[in-house]
């Protein structure tokens, strides 16, 4: 089900970038899913259909004739930022951006125009939000994902398949799975999840799945102990070996001049009380043992 | 991407910051540093891509030809982090009291453009933070030109005066500034120490990072770091895009995504061995792009084994089977060399493949792992 303050209300997605290659694979899996997906976006292309979704040419338009509520973004690089603000500027949310290689700054303007409006940004560079048995607003793939209690927050993409998939191994479906993104500045924080997951009666337990780079794994145990969190939190930080000042892949995953590296993050994790898993393998046995469950 | 300094500096006087008079030499201009130079004292910096450089005793004052002959020959021989430089900044030698501290950077944590001034310069911020020294914070937006009050806020950081003059120079130094971050798609701009001569501002040092990201809209090929020694499998990485990363020890890590890849990195040196690189070949990788990625990594890290970890989503585990196969059959990598993981989309049909061909195919990271460290 729906999750305040990540997916405020029933989804009814748009696909923007639809005629694309990404667009047309993604669509087809998100249908295959359950998603309601009522209507795509690439300008010049409407009127065309992709597996039985109407495409139009602007977002007023599928606004208009399809009632949309969120967006997810296919749109190459140099054209994101455009993409998203057209769907800030009808007040669709969350708007997720799968698009890799975005610039910093069109993020900020995405995201600084996005909080004026109350519109969350999930990513860039992100595999999406899914909330298994409800709705998929991603790319991962299907069959990792299944209904259960436990919420994954991570900034990686096929690692988070891998760990979803080792909880499902022992018996432990997700709640929501939520992919913040890779990039260096990204719409929705660890903390924003965390808040959101904080008095969710779905939710027994969190999974962070971290890296180098940035803070936001050390914003996010400042939140817990704040708050008083008191819902078990399990985390593992990728790139314990990566050297500084090289980057690991994703924009975002840089140790420069001494911060953002793995220690800060996991030392800030085990200073609030969270399980620390030091391989991947790792974090499934430790939601079970939490949970009790065999 | 980390600007040389001469780079930044350059970016900023375009945008209208003054930065002291200075010429950029390499080893091959060692026989004419006389005719290059006419006006002393000068300040020898080395150039290097990252900070510090005071402390690593690559700065050198010199008062005449000889003494610059002598400076220029030492820094050139200078070792740092591994580096030696390739270039030197020789510039006047600008006399002042006061030093300060400016920069702008896309913030990961504030989601805006953030200022921070301060009145000591000199030292890096992180040190002025330690030292309890007081850092204006000014978040921005880029969307909006900064106002007169941003302005204020720095005179009066810096001069503690808010006098008419003084933020019109300040103005003067931030707007351009801020352009600059807009302009070139800056995620750096930082100026310690920044010194101030009456007349305005002057630059005495520039730490620049462009975005990487920004290269459809920006030239980024001609700097230093975009050129830098770059090996023949971090050209091809980067023409090929995927991301790769040449490591100092023995066993080749590949993987599809960069978080996968660098949790098994993690994992090998967490079993004792030493990765010998880093490389994701991204989502959705042909059959080609393995084989080509394979060959890359064979030729120029020349690892004990190789590593692959592939958690299938979109990437096909046939095509990756066939990838290693060609890259056995065409690249001549010894077979025995590998250890492969290979789970998710068409694993069977990829593990039928390569166990056709005598290759044994794991299914669990942590026994792939065990596995590869009994080099």
């Amino acid at each position: 089900m729906i999750l305040p303050g990540i997916i405020d209300r029933e989804v009814r997605l748009l696909v923007q970038g639809i005629t694309g290659r990404q667009g047309r694979f993604h669509t087809e899996q998100m249908l295959k899913y359950g998603t309601k997906v009522v209507a795509g976006v690439t300008p010049g292309k409407g009127g065309q259909e992709v597996h039985g979704v109407p495409v139009y040419d602007t977002v007023e338009e599928a606004v208009r004739e399809a009632d949309p509520t969120a967006s997810i973004i296919f749109v190459p690089a140099p054209y994101a930022l455009d993409a998203a603000a057209e769907s800030i500027l009808n007040g669709l949310s969350p708007v997720v951006v799968i698009t890799e290689g975005i610039p910093a700054l069109d993020t900020l303007r995405m995201v600084s125009m996005a909080s004026r409006r109350g519109v969350r940004i999930i990513g860039p560079n992100t595999p999406g939000v899914i909330i298994p048995g409800y709705t998929k607003i991603g790319i991962m793939p299907n069959q990792y994902f299944s209904e259960g209690r436990v919420a994954i927050v991570s900034r990686s993409g096929t690692l988070t398949y891998e760990i979803s998939k080792q909880l499902l191994d022992r018996g432990l479906g997700q709640r929501i799975v939520v992919g913040v993104g890779g990039d260096y500045v990204i719409g929705t924080s660890f903390v924003d999840v965390l808040r959101a997951l904080k008095d969710d009666e779905r939710t027994d337990a969190v999974v962070i799945i971290g890296e180098i780079g940035g803070d936001d794994e050390e914003r996010a145990a400042r939140y817990i102990r704040e708050s008083g969190f008191d819902k078990p939190v399990v985390a593992y930080i990728a790139g314990r070996t990566a050297p500084e000042g090289k980057r690991m892949g994703h924009a975002g995953a840089i140790v420069s001049e001494g911060s953002g590296t793995a220690e800060s993050k996991i030392q800030s994790f085990k200073d609030v009380g969270a399980y620390i898993a030091y391989r991947p393998s790792e974090v499934a046995q430790i939601v079970a043992e939490v949970l009790g469950v065999e | 991407m980390f600007l040389l300094e001469h780079e930044g500096k350059e970016i900023l006087r375009r945008y209208g910051v003054r930065t002291p008079r200075g010429v950029v030499v390499t080893r091959d201009d060692l026989d004419r540093l006389d005719s290059m130079v006419e006006e002393y004292p000068v300040i020898v910096k080395a150039q290097f891509l990252f900070g510090g450089r005071g402390k690593a005793g690559a700065v050198k004052k010199a008062d005449n030809p000889k003494e610059l002959r002598e400076v220029v020959e030492k820094l050139f021989q200078l070792e740092v982090r591994g580096a030696t430089p390739e270039r030197l900044l020789i510039e006047e030698f600008v006399p002042h009291e006061e030093e300060y501290y400016i920069s702008i950077m896309a913030s990961k944590s504030d989601k805006s453009l953030l200022l921070l001034a301060s009145r000591y310069g000199g030292v890096d911020v992180e040190e002025l933070a330690r030292m309890g020294r007081h850092i204006l914070r000014i978040s921005l937006s880029p969307d909006e030109a900064p106002m007169d009050n941003v302005y204020r806020a720095v005179a009066k950081t810096f001069f503690g005066s808010v006098d008419r003059d003084l933020v019109s120079k300040v103005a003067g130094l931030v707007k351009p500034l801020f352009d600059a971050v807009l302009g070139e798609d800056l995620l750096l701009v930082e100026i310690n120490p920044l010194v101030f001569l009456g007349d305005g501002f002057m630059a005495l040092d520039a730490k620049v990072i462009i975005d990487d990201n920004a290269g459809f809209r920006r030239d980024v090929t001609g700097f230093y770091e975009y050129n830098r020694s770059m090996t023949e499998g971090e050209r091809i990485a980067r023409e090929t895009g995927f991301a790769y990363v040449p490591l100092k020890g023995d066993i080749a890590v590949i993987g599809n995504g960069a978080g996968l890849v660098m949790a098994t990195l993690d994992l090998v040196k967490y079993y004792g061995g030493e990765p010998a690189c880093f490389l994701d070949v991204g989502g959705g990788a042909s059959a080609d792009r393995i084989a080509k990625a394979l060959e890359v990594v064979y030729r120029e890290v020349s690892p004990k084994r190789i590593f692959i970890n592939i958690f299938a989503g979109i990437t096909r585990c046939d095509e990756v089977a066939k990838g290693i196969v060609e890259a056995v059959d065409r690249v001549g990598i010894p077979p025995e060399m590998f250890v492969i993981r290979l789970v998710g989309t068409l694993e069977d049909v990829g593990r039928e493949i390569l166990e056709s061909r005598g290759f044994r195919v794991y299914k669990d990271m942590d026994e792939a792992a065990k596995e590869v460290v009994k080099i």
